[in-house]
């Protein structure tokens, strides 16, 4: 589904991403680890078309096209989902408005039919049920006085109501307290299925106590420097990031 | 110099004329507040640039249009289908429509409003409501310093005179259609007096349209004075053509424990000014003015405000937004005063200002003048673009990007419009704007 090679990217003149290589498939969960600044954000956003974001190097296959030829809303259309480590409030545009206008666009994209009001209303309320959101949220502003635990619920409605075939879910665990994190993790758990694929950027090796990986990443200096499986996260847990060097450098 | 005087000329005859097709039919009050304003309007000059409060605002190429002035309709001129457009639901039976600022009672329907409830032209005062009416106007808006504003007070015929009776409450909305249509460029002078008596509580909507976009200029003034206790909601929706001139004061005055808001929008008009000015004259008060600005190509929008707290333990909000786009200028000058013992003043001022085109220009000066203890008081003021995270991250979830622009504009004046308590007013403002910025949204 995803194959990323030798991935280099800059922000502001400073190479962020340096030669990073990934493959994921169909059906996979991908959890990528790192500490803080390593470039766990930068990869989710040049994943999604973030245009403050150059690749200089490297190539992105999506489905068996060129992923970073395409324009973010066409990414998104296409099946790419970011849900942010920071979302964004948009005041004056309530959640219900916004969450159709994406869902009819994507459904336009498909060739499916597009929903008014009052059948996208349905649609929302049973998926406002995975992530036990109250109904209150549909017409509030986007995020707009959302606490962080709303907002990454929030986020992950918009994976539940959009069905992307790649999310990308960057620190969606992070700041959440233990009923968010359940809520969460099990909203996941739900959309997950063998024609999709996550790729969970954490920090913490918390939610893969409740969401199982197939594969763990470590992602260190703009590189992947070692993959492995659940036990991985374990040890990073145990052990911290220091014993980790990047792939070739010199101990 | 000169030409100034020649300017000044052209109303003034008009003036003139206008007191002799009046006389006979007012009360001696009347003839004597018009008498006084246009003594004063012929002492003063208009404005210039070079007067502070005009600093950005030249009204010259106003003044250099020779328009007429008319005091008579033309019976049938305008059909009941050309303003239904402009029309709303929450006021079928309550509404006053005015062609040219002249009385159009063919095309008014006020009935279904209670009987002790006033609505009448300025020209047509009940005996009834004489000694109200000669209490409150012209005892607002002052003539005695003010070019344009005298101008109006001497010609005062046929305005909205609008009066809630003390305890008296009002379901329908009030509504004060002003329809500018004219062959030729014709100046008029719009006069309101909203008089909401002692814990009455009424809504009125004070809107100024154009079928055309013709040439023409209205210098209107409304007075609004809420007694003790009473609830007043006031919209003033400005939809002028694009070639209008609108110069317009609003003053209000407020007494003990009443609770006025105001949402004021500018969408219209080539160059556009409006003063707006809110005297909080006893304790308790509560005040809300907001207001939203929407200008193109080369419009032009002036907003000045003034929220005055004279007494202790009033409350005032006031959020002003503004959409620029094209090569349009917009100003926003807002005071608030805090005069000596208002302790325990409440007062917050908002002004956000949303550029939309690098051609388009916005000045704001937000103004605090606090002479009081005790008291909390804030402002601001920003002059921004749609924000890059915000536009990437409508596009992470499949919006295309003029879609994307469409939303946020729509949400920044959203803002604004989604506080205005009557559904149609609300609705029509959600299309207009988005029709103004050439976007469009499917939204419900
Ligand atoms: N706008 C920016 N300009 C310059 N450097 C940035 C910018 N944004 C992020 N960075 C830098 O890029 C590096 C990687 O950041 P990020 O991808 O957010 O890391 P992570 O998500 O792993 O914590 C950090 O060193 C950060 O300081
Ligand atoms: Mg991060």
């Amino acid at each position: 589904m995803l194959e990323i090679r030798n991935l280099h990217a800059v922000i502001d003149g400073s190479e962020i991403l340096k030669g990073l290589n990934l493959t994921v498939n169909a059906g996979e969960i991908h959890a990528i680890m790192g500490p803080n600044g390593s470039g766990k954000s930068t990869l989710a956003k040049v994943l999604a078309g973030h245009p403050t974001y150059k690749v200089t190097e490297g190539e992105v296959i999506y489905e068996g096209r060129n992923l970073l030829e395409l324009a973010p809303d066409e990414r998104a259309r296409e099946g790419v989902f970011l849900a942010f480590q920071y979302p964004i409030e948009i005041p004056g545009v309530s959640n219900a408005n916004f969450l159709r206008m994406a869902y009819n666009e994507k459904a336009k994209h498909d060739g499916r039919e597009e929903l008014d009001p009052l059948e996208f209303d349905d649609l929302l309320k049973e998926k406002m049920k995975i992530v036990e959101m109250d109904s209150s949220f549909i017409n509030r502003s986007v995020n707009e006085g959302f606490s962080g635990g709303e907002k990454k619920r929030n986020e992950i409605l918009q994976m539940a109501v959009l069905e992307p075939k790649l999310a990308v879910l960057d620190e969606t665990d992070s700041g959440l307290d233990i009923d968010a994190l359940r809520v969460v993790a099990n909203g996941v758990s739900t959309l997950a299925n063998k024609d999709n694929a996550v790729i969970l950027v954490t920090h913490y090796q918390r939610l893969l106590n409740y969401i199982e990986p197939n594969f763990v990443h470590v992602l260190y200096k703009g590189q992947i420097v070692k993959s492995g499986g659940k036990e991985l996260a374990m040890e990073l847990e145990s052990k911290g990031y220091d014993w980790i060097k990047p792939a070739g450098a010199k101990a | 110099m000169q030409q100034a005087a020649t300017e000044k000329e052209n109303y003034f005859s008009a003036y003139k004329l206008f007191v002799r097709t009046r006389e006979g039919k007012d009360p001696a009050w009347l003839n004597e507040l018009r008498s006084r304003a246009g003594s004063r309007f012929e002492a003063l000059d208009f404005p210039t640039t070079r007067n502070e409060e005009w600093k950005y605002t030249n009204v010259a190429p106003i003044l250099k249009v020779p328009f007429r002035q008319v005091f008579d309709l033309e019976p049938g001129a305008v059909k009941m289908a050309a303003i239904e457009p402009y029309t709303y639901a929450e006021s079928r039976t309550s509404r006053m429509v005015f062609i040219n600022g002249l009385y159009a009672p063919e095309l008014s329907d006020l009935s279904g409003l209670p009987k002790e409830i006033v609505v009448t032209s300025l020209a047509e005062i009940p005996q009834e409501s004489n000694d109200v009416a000669r209490r409150h106007l012209g005892a607002y808006a002052s003539y005695e310093e003010e070019t344009f504003t005298a101008l109006n007070t001497a010609v005062i015929g046929d305005g909205a005179f609008v009066h809630i009776p003390d305890g008296s409450m009002v379901e329908q909305s009030i509504h004060l259609l002003f329809v500018s249509t004219a062959k030729e460029p014709i100046a008029s002078h719009p006069r309101v007096l909203i008089v909401a008596g002692k814990g009455s509580i009424a809504s009125v909507i004070e809107s100024y349209v154009s079928p055309g976009e013709d040439i023409y200029f209205n210098n209107a003034v409304t007075e609004v004075f809420a007694d003790e206790n009473a609830v007043l909601n006031h919209y003033r929706l400005q939809e002028e053509s694009e070639r209008a001139f609108h110069v317009a004061t609003t003053r209000i005055h407020q007494k003990r424990d009443s609770n006025y808001t105001s949402y004021s929008i500018s969408l219209g008009g080539e160059i556009v000014r409006h003063n707006l000015n809110a005297v909080l004259d006893d304790e308790h008060v509560e005040t809300t003015i907001d207001g939203l600005y929407v200008v193109t190509g080369k419009q032009h929008v002036d907003n000045h405000t003034t929220i005055d707290h004279r007494e202790p333990f009033c409350n005032s909000h006031q959020v002003y937004k503004g959409i620029l786009d094209g090569r349009s200028r917009a100003i926003f000058n807002g005071k608030i005063f805090v005069r000596e013992g208002a302790v325990k003043t409440d007062a917050h001022q908002l002004n956000k200002n949303l550029l939309l085109s690098g051609g388009a220009t916005a000045n704001t000066k937000p103004q605090l003048e606090i002479f009081a203890d005790d008291v909390k008081c804030s402002h601001g003021a920003t002059i921004g673009q749609l924000e890059d995270d915000e536009l990437f991250y409508l596009a992470s979830r499949g919006i295309n990007p003029e879609m994307a622009r469409a939303l946020l504009t729509f949400g920044f004046a959203e803002d604004v419009i989604s506080k205005i308590k009557l559904k149609s007013v609300r609705e029509r403002l959600d299309r207009a704007v988005l029709d103004k910025l050439h976007q469009s949204l499917e939204i419900e």
